[in-house]
């Protein structure tokens, strides 16, 4: 799916990407961890064709720079970390432009539109927002609006930059649960920039861990989530405990 | 989870899964394009400024005789004028042009309006944002204080004002794209750089020709008065353009509503909508300017007003300001030219002491004003 070779990104002049080598397979989970200032979000704006690069960058074979922005956009949809959300848009006309890339130019939704968009709405059981406007929303119910909006644009793969960030324990886990359930059908391919490693762990199959621009480890949440990694690279005192299979990171105070 | 979160909250997951499956729960929902009845509405309000342009005079001409008279202009139909020779000039040559003018450029520069501030996202931006304004207003200064006796004859002053509007929004493009930007806000302080520039040169050219300052003035003013079939005909064409354009863009306009960066992974050029609207919207206003001065107002009264009416989507705000700012115009000069009649106000004026309050009123009530 994804195919990232020597990829390196500058940011007025500084390196903030370096080198870093990633494949990425149809169908899977993966979360970009690392501290701030790591390059998690460079990285996923660049996957999303909002960031020069060198080095190659790959989708299903083709390289991101050289395709059109409606190429790109049928083929990614992401999801920053601070969506936009024009207050007075309704929910369902935002879920709409979900619907941009399929649309002519100067063309307007056909039925078709309207059923995918309604069949997201559905998916996200925002139904009963789809008249409100979106300054009325709560946190949760607007990252929801937002994934209704990924999810109309049917791409196959999606990008979530930091899609927790913002909401209680509760809401976190239901929109990861939202993400887990948006990939039981078809072959939705997940890449989502993560600080809350327990969550990481417990969605994603796979962490890629970025530090200092670099790629310094990459594989199964329990040989990633572990107590040395965490801290070397986010200079971070925790406690990784198993739990059903799974881990959780605990942060402990320093004694 | 979820069995515990309050339900007003939104669903549980499992509530979801359950509404996923059987998905066939009722909900429908409309593509958003402009409703008919506000554009109908639109539509009657133009057309009735229209009449009243027509009918409201320091001389008396009723409304049958009006209508008679349009109606004997109509071939096969064998209806005869009452007019008089004179009173059918008055009707035919001197309202109905103003009318015709007055809702071209009022129209235009609302349109115009609505576009940048869609594309700017910005509701508090007009037309003369970047320039057109100062650019029009140097050039007509120029054409007045240089042009001499030739000024009205070959119409320097219009084509003056028209290439200095243009050449001040291309300065400011110029400038707040330098470096690959070409955000919003580097295009609008560039704008501001521009416009205090051409002032700069404008107030200084006054200073040197001060027998200009009196027609200057009042061309800044604006008006719609030395009008004539003839202005028609200039502008005209260019509003047809510039509001075909801005109106084939206004859906895209609505994707920007979400930021550069969203409308980019939504996959829109957003750096050539942006160009092609700036572009066109300025050709616009560049040659309502040129033929009527500057007219205040109009491209932010008129567009914020629609958008407390009817909302936000620039589907509908984009047409309906083009009908309602030409039938505003057209209303605002029947002002202009009766309130001190027989003189006239500067329809800038009238536009303006409906504007300012108007504007205080909004800022007052609403909240969602960014």
């Amino acid at each position: 799916m994804i195919a990232v070779d020597s990829l390196s990104i500058e940011l007025g002049g500084a390196p903030v990407v370096e080198r870093v080598n990633l494949l990425v397979g149809s169908g899977e989970w993966v979360a970009v961890i690392g501290p701030n200032g790591a390059g998690k979000s460079t990285l996923l704006r660049a996957v999303a064709g909002l960031a020069p690069y060198e080095g190659s960058l790959r989708l299903e074979g083709e390289e991101v720079a050289r395709l059109t922005r409606r190429e790109l956009a049928r083929r990614v949809a992401f999801v920053p970390q601070a969506p936009l959300l024009p207050p007075a848009m309704h929910v369902h006309e935002y879920v709409l432009l979900g619907r941009t890339p399929h649309i002519g130019t100067f063309g307007y939704e056909s039925a078709g539109d309207l059923d995918t968009a309604r069949r997201a709405l559905e998916r996200l059981d925002l139904l009963a927002f789809a008249g409100r406007p979106l300054g009325t929303l709560s946190g949760g119910e607007a990252q929801r609006a937002v994934l209704a909006r990924a999810l109309a644009q049917e791409a196959r793969l999606l990008l979530l930059d930091e899609p927790t960030t913002a909401l209680d324990l509760g809401r976190q886990q239901q929109v990861l649960e939202l993400v887990a359930g948006l990939r039981e059908h078809g072959d939705l391919t997940v890449v989502c920039a993560m600080h809350d490693l327990t969550l990481a762990a417990q969605y994603a199959e796979r962490l890629v861990l970025l530090s200092g621009g670099q790629l310094v480890a990459d594989g199964k949440p329990g040989e990633i989530a572990t107590e040395p990694l965490i801290a070397e690279h986010y200079g971070a005192d925790v406690r990784v405990i198993e739990h059903a299979g799974t881990v959780a990171v605990v942060p402990v105070r320093r004694r | 989870m979820g069995t515990h979160a309050p339900a007003q909250r939104g669903a549980t997951v499992t509530e979801l899964r359950v509404t996923a499956v059987s998905g066939t729960r009722a909900g429908r929902i409309a593509r958003p394009r402009g409703a008919r009845g506000p554009i109908l509405g639109a539509v009657a309000f133009t057309l009735s400024g229209a009449l009243v342009g027509l009918l409201i005079g320091p001389v008396h001409i009723g409304l049958e005789a009006v209508a008679r008279s349009a109606a004997s202009q109509l071939p096969f139909l064998h209806i005869r004028s009452h007019l008089s020779a004179t009173d059918s000039a008055i009707i035919w040559q001197l309202r109905a042009p103003r009318v015709v003018l007055g809702a071209l450029v009022g129209g235009m520069l609302a349109l115009a309006g609505g576009a940048y501030q869609g594309v700017f996202r910005n509701p508090l931006v007009d037309p003369y944002l970047l320039g057109v304004a100062a650019g029009a207003g140097l050039g007509a200064t120029l054409a007045i204080a240089y042009g001499g006796q030739s000024v009205g004859s070959y119409d320097l002053l219009p084509l003056a004002a028209f290439l200095g509007a243009a050449v001040g929004v291309a300065l400011a493009y110029a400038l707040g794209s330098a470096g690959g930007r070409g955000t919003p806000t580097t295009l609008v302080l560039a704008g501001v750089t521009v416009v205090v520039f051409l002032t700069a040169i404008q107030t200084f050219v006054q200073q040197q020709h001060t027998q200009s300052l009196q027609e200057v003035y009042s061309w800044i003013l604006g008006r719609l008065d030395t009008a004539g079939w003839h202005d028609v005909a200039l502008v005209a064409p260019y509003v047809a353009v510039s509001s075909a354009v801005l109106l084939l863009h206004r859906r895209l306009l609505d994707v920007l509503a979400v930021g550069d960066d969203e409308a980019a992974t939504l996959g829109v050029n957003v750096k050539r909508v942006r160009l092609v609207v700036v572009v066109f919207a300025t050709v616009g206003t560049a040659a309502a300017v040129a033929v009527s001065g500057l007219i205040g107002f109009v491209g932010i009264i008129v567009p914020h007003a629609i958008r407390l009416a009817v909302g936000t989507s620039y589907r509908i705000v984009l047409p309906l300001s083009l009908l309602v700012g030409g039938g505003f115009l057209v209303l605002a000069d029947v002002l202009a030219r009766t309130v001190v009649s027989p003189a006239e106000l500067p329809i800038g004026v009238v536009t303006a002491f409906f504007g300012a309050p108007f504007f205080a009123v909004v800022l007052r009530t609403s909240r969602s004003f960014t």
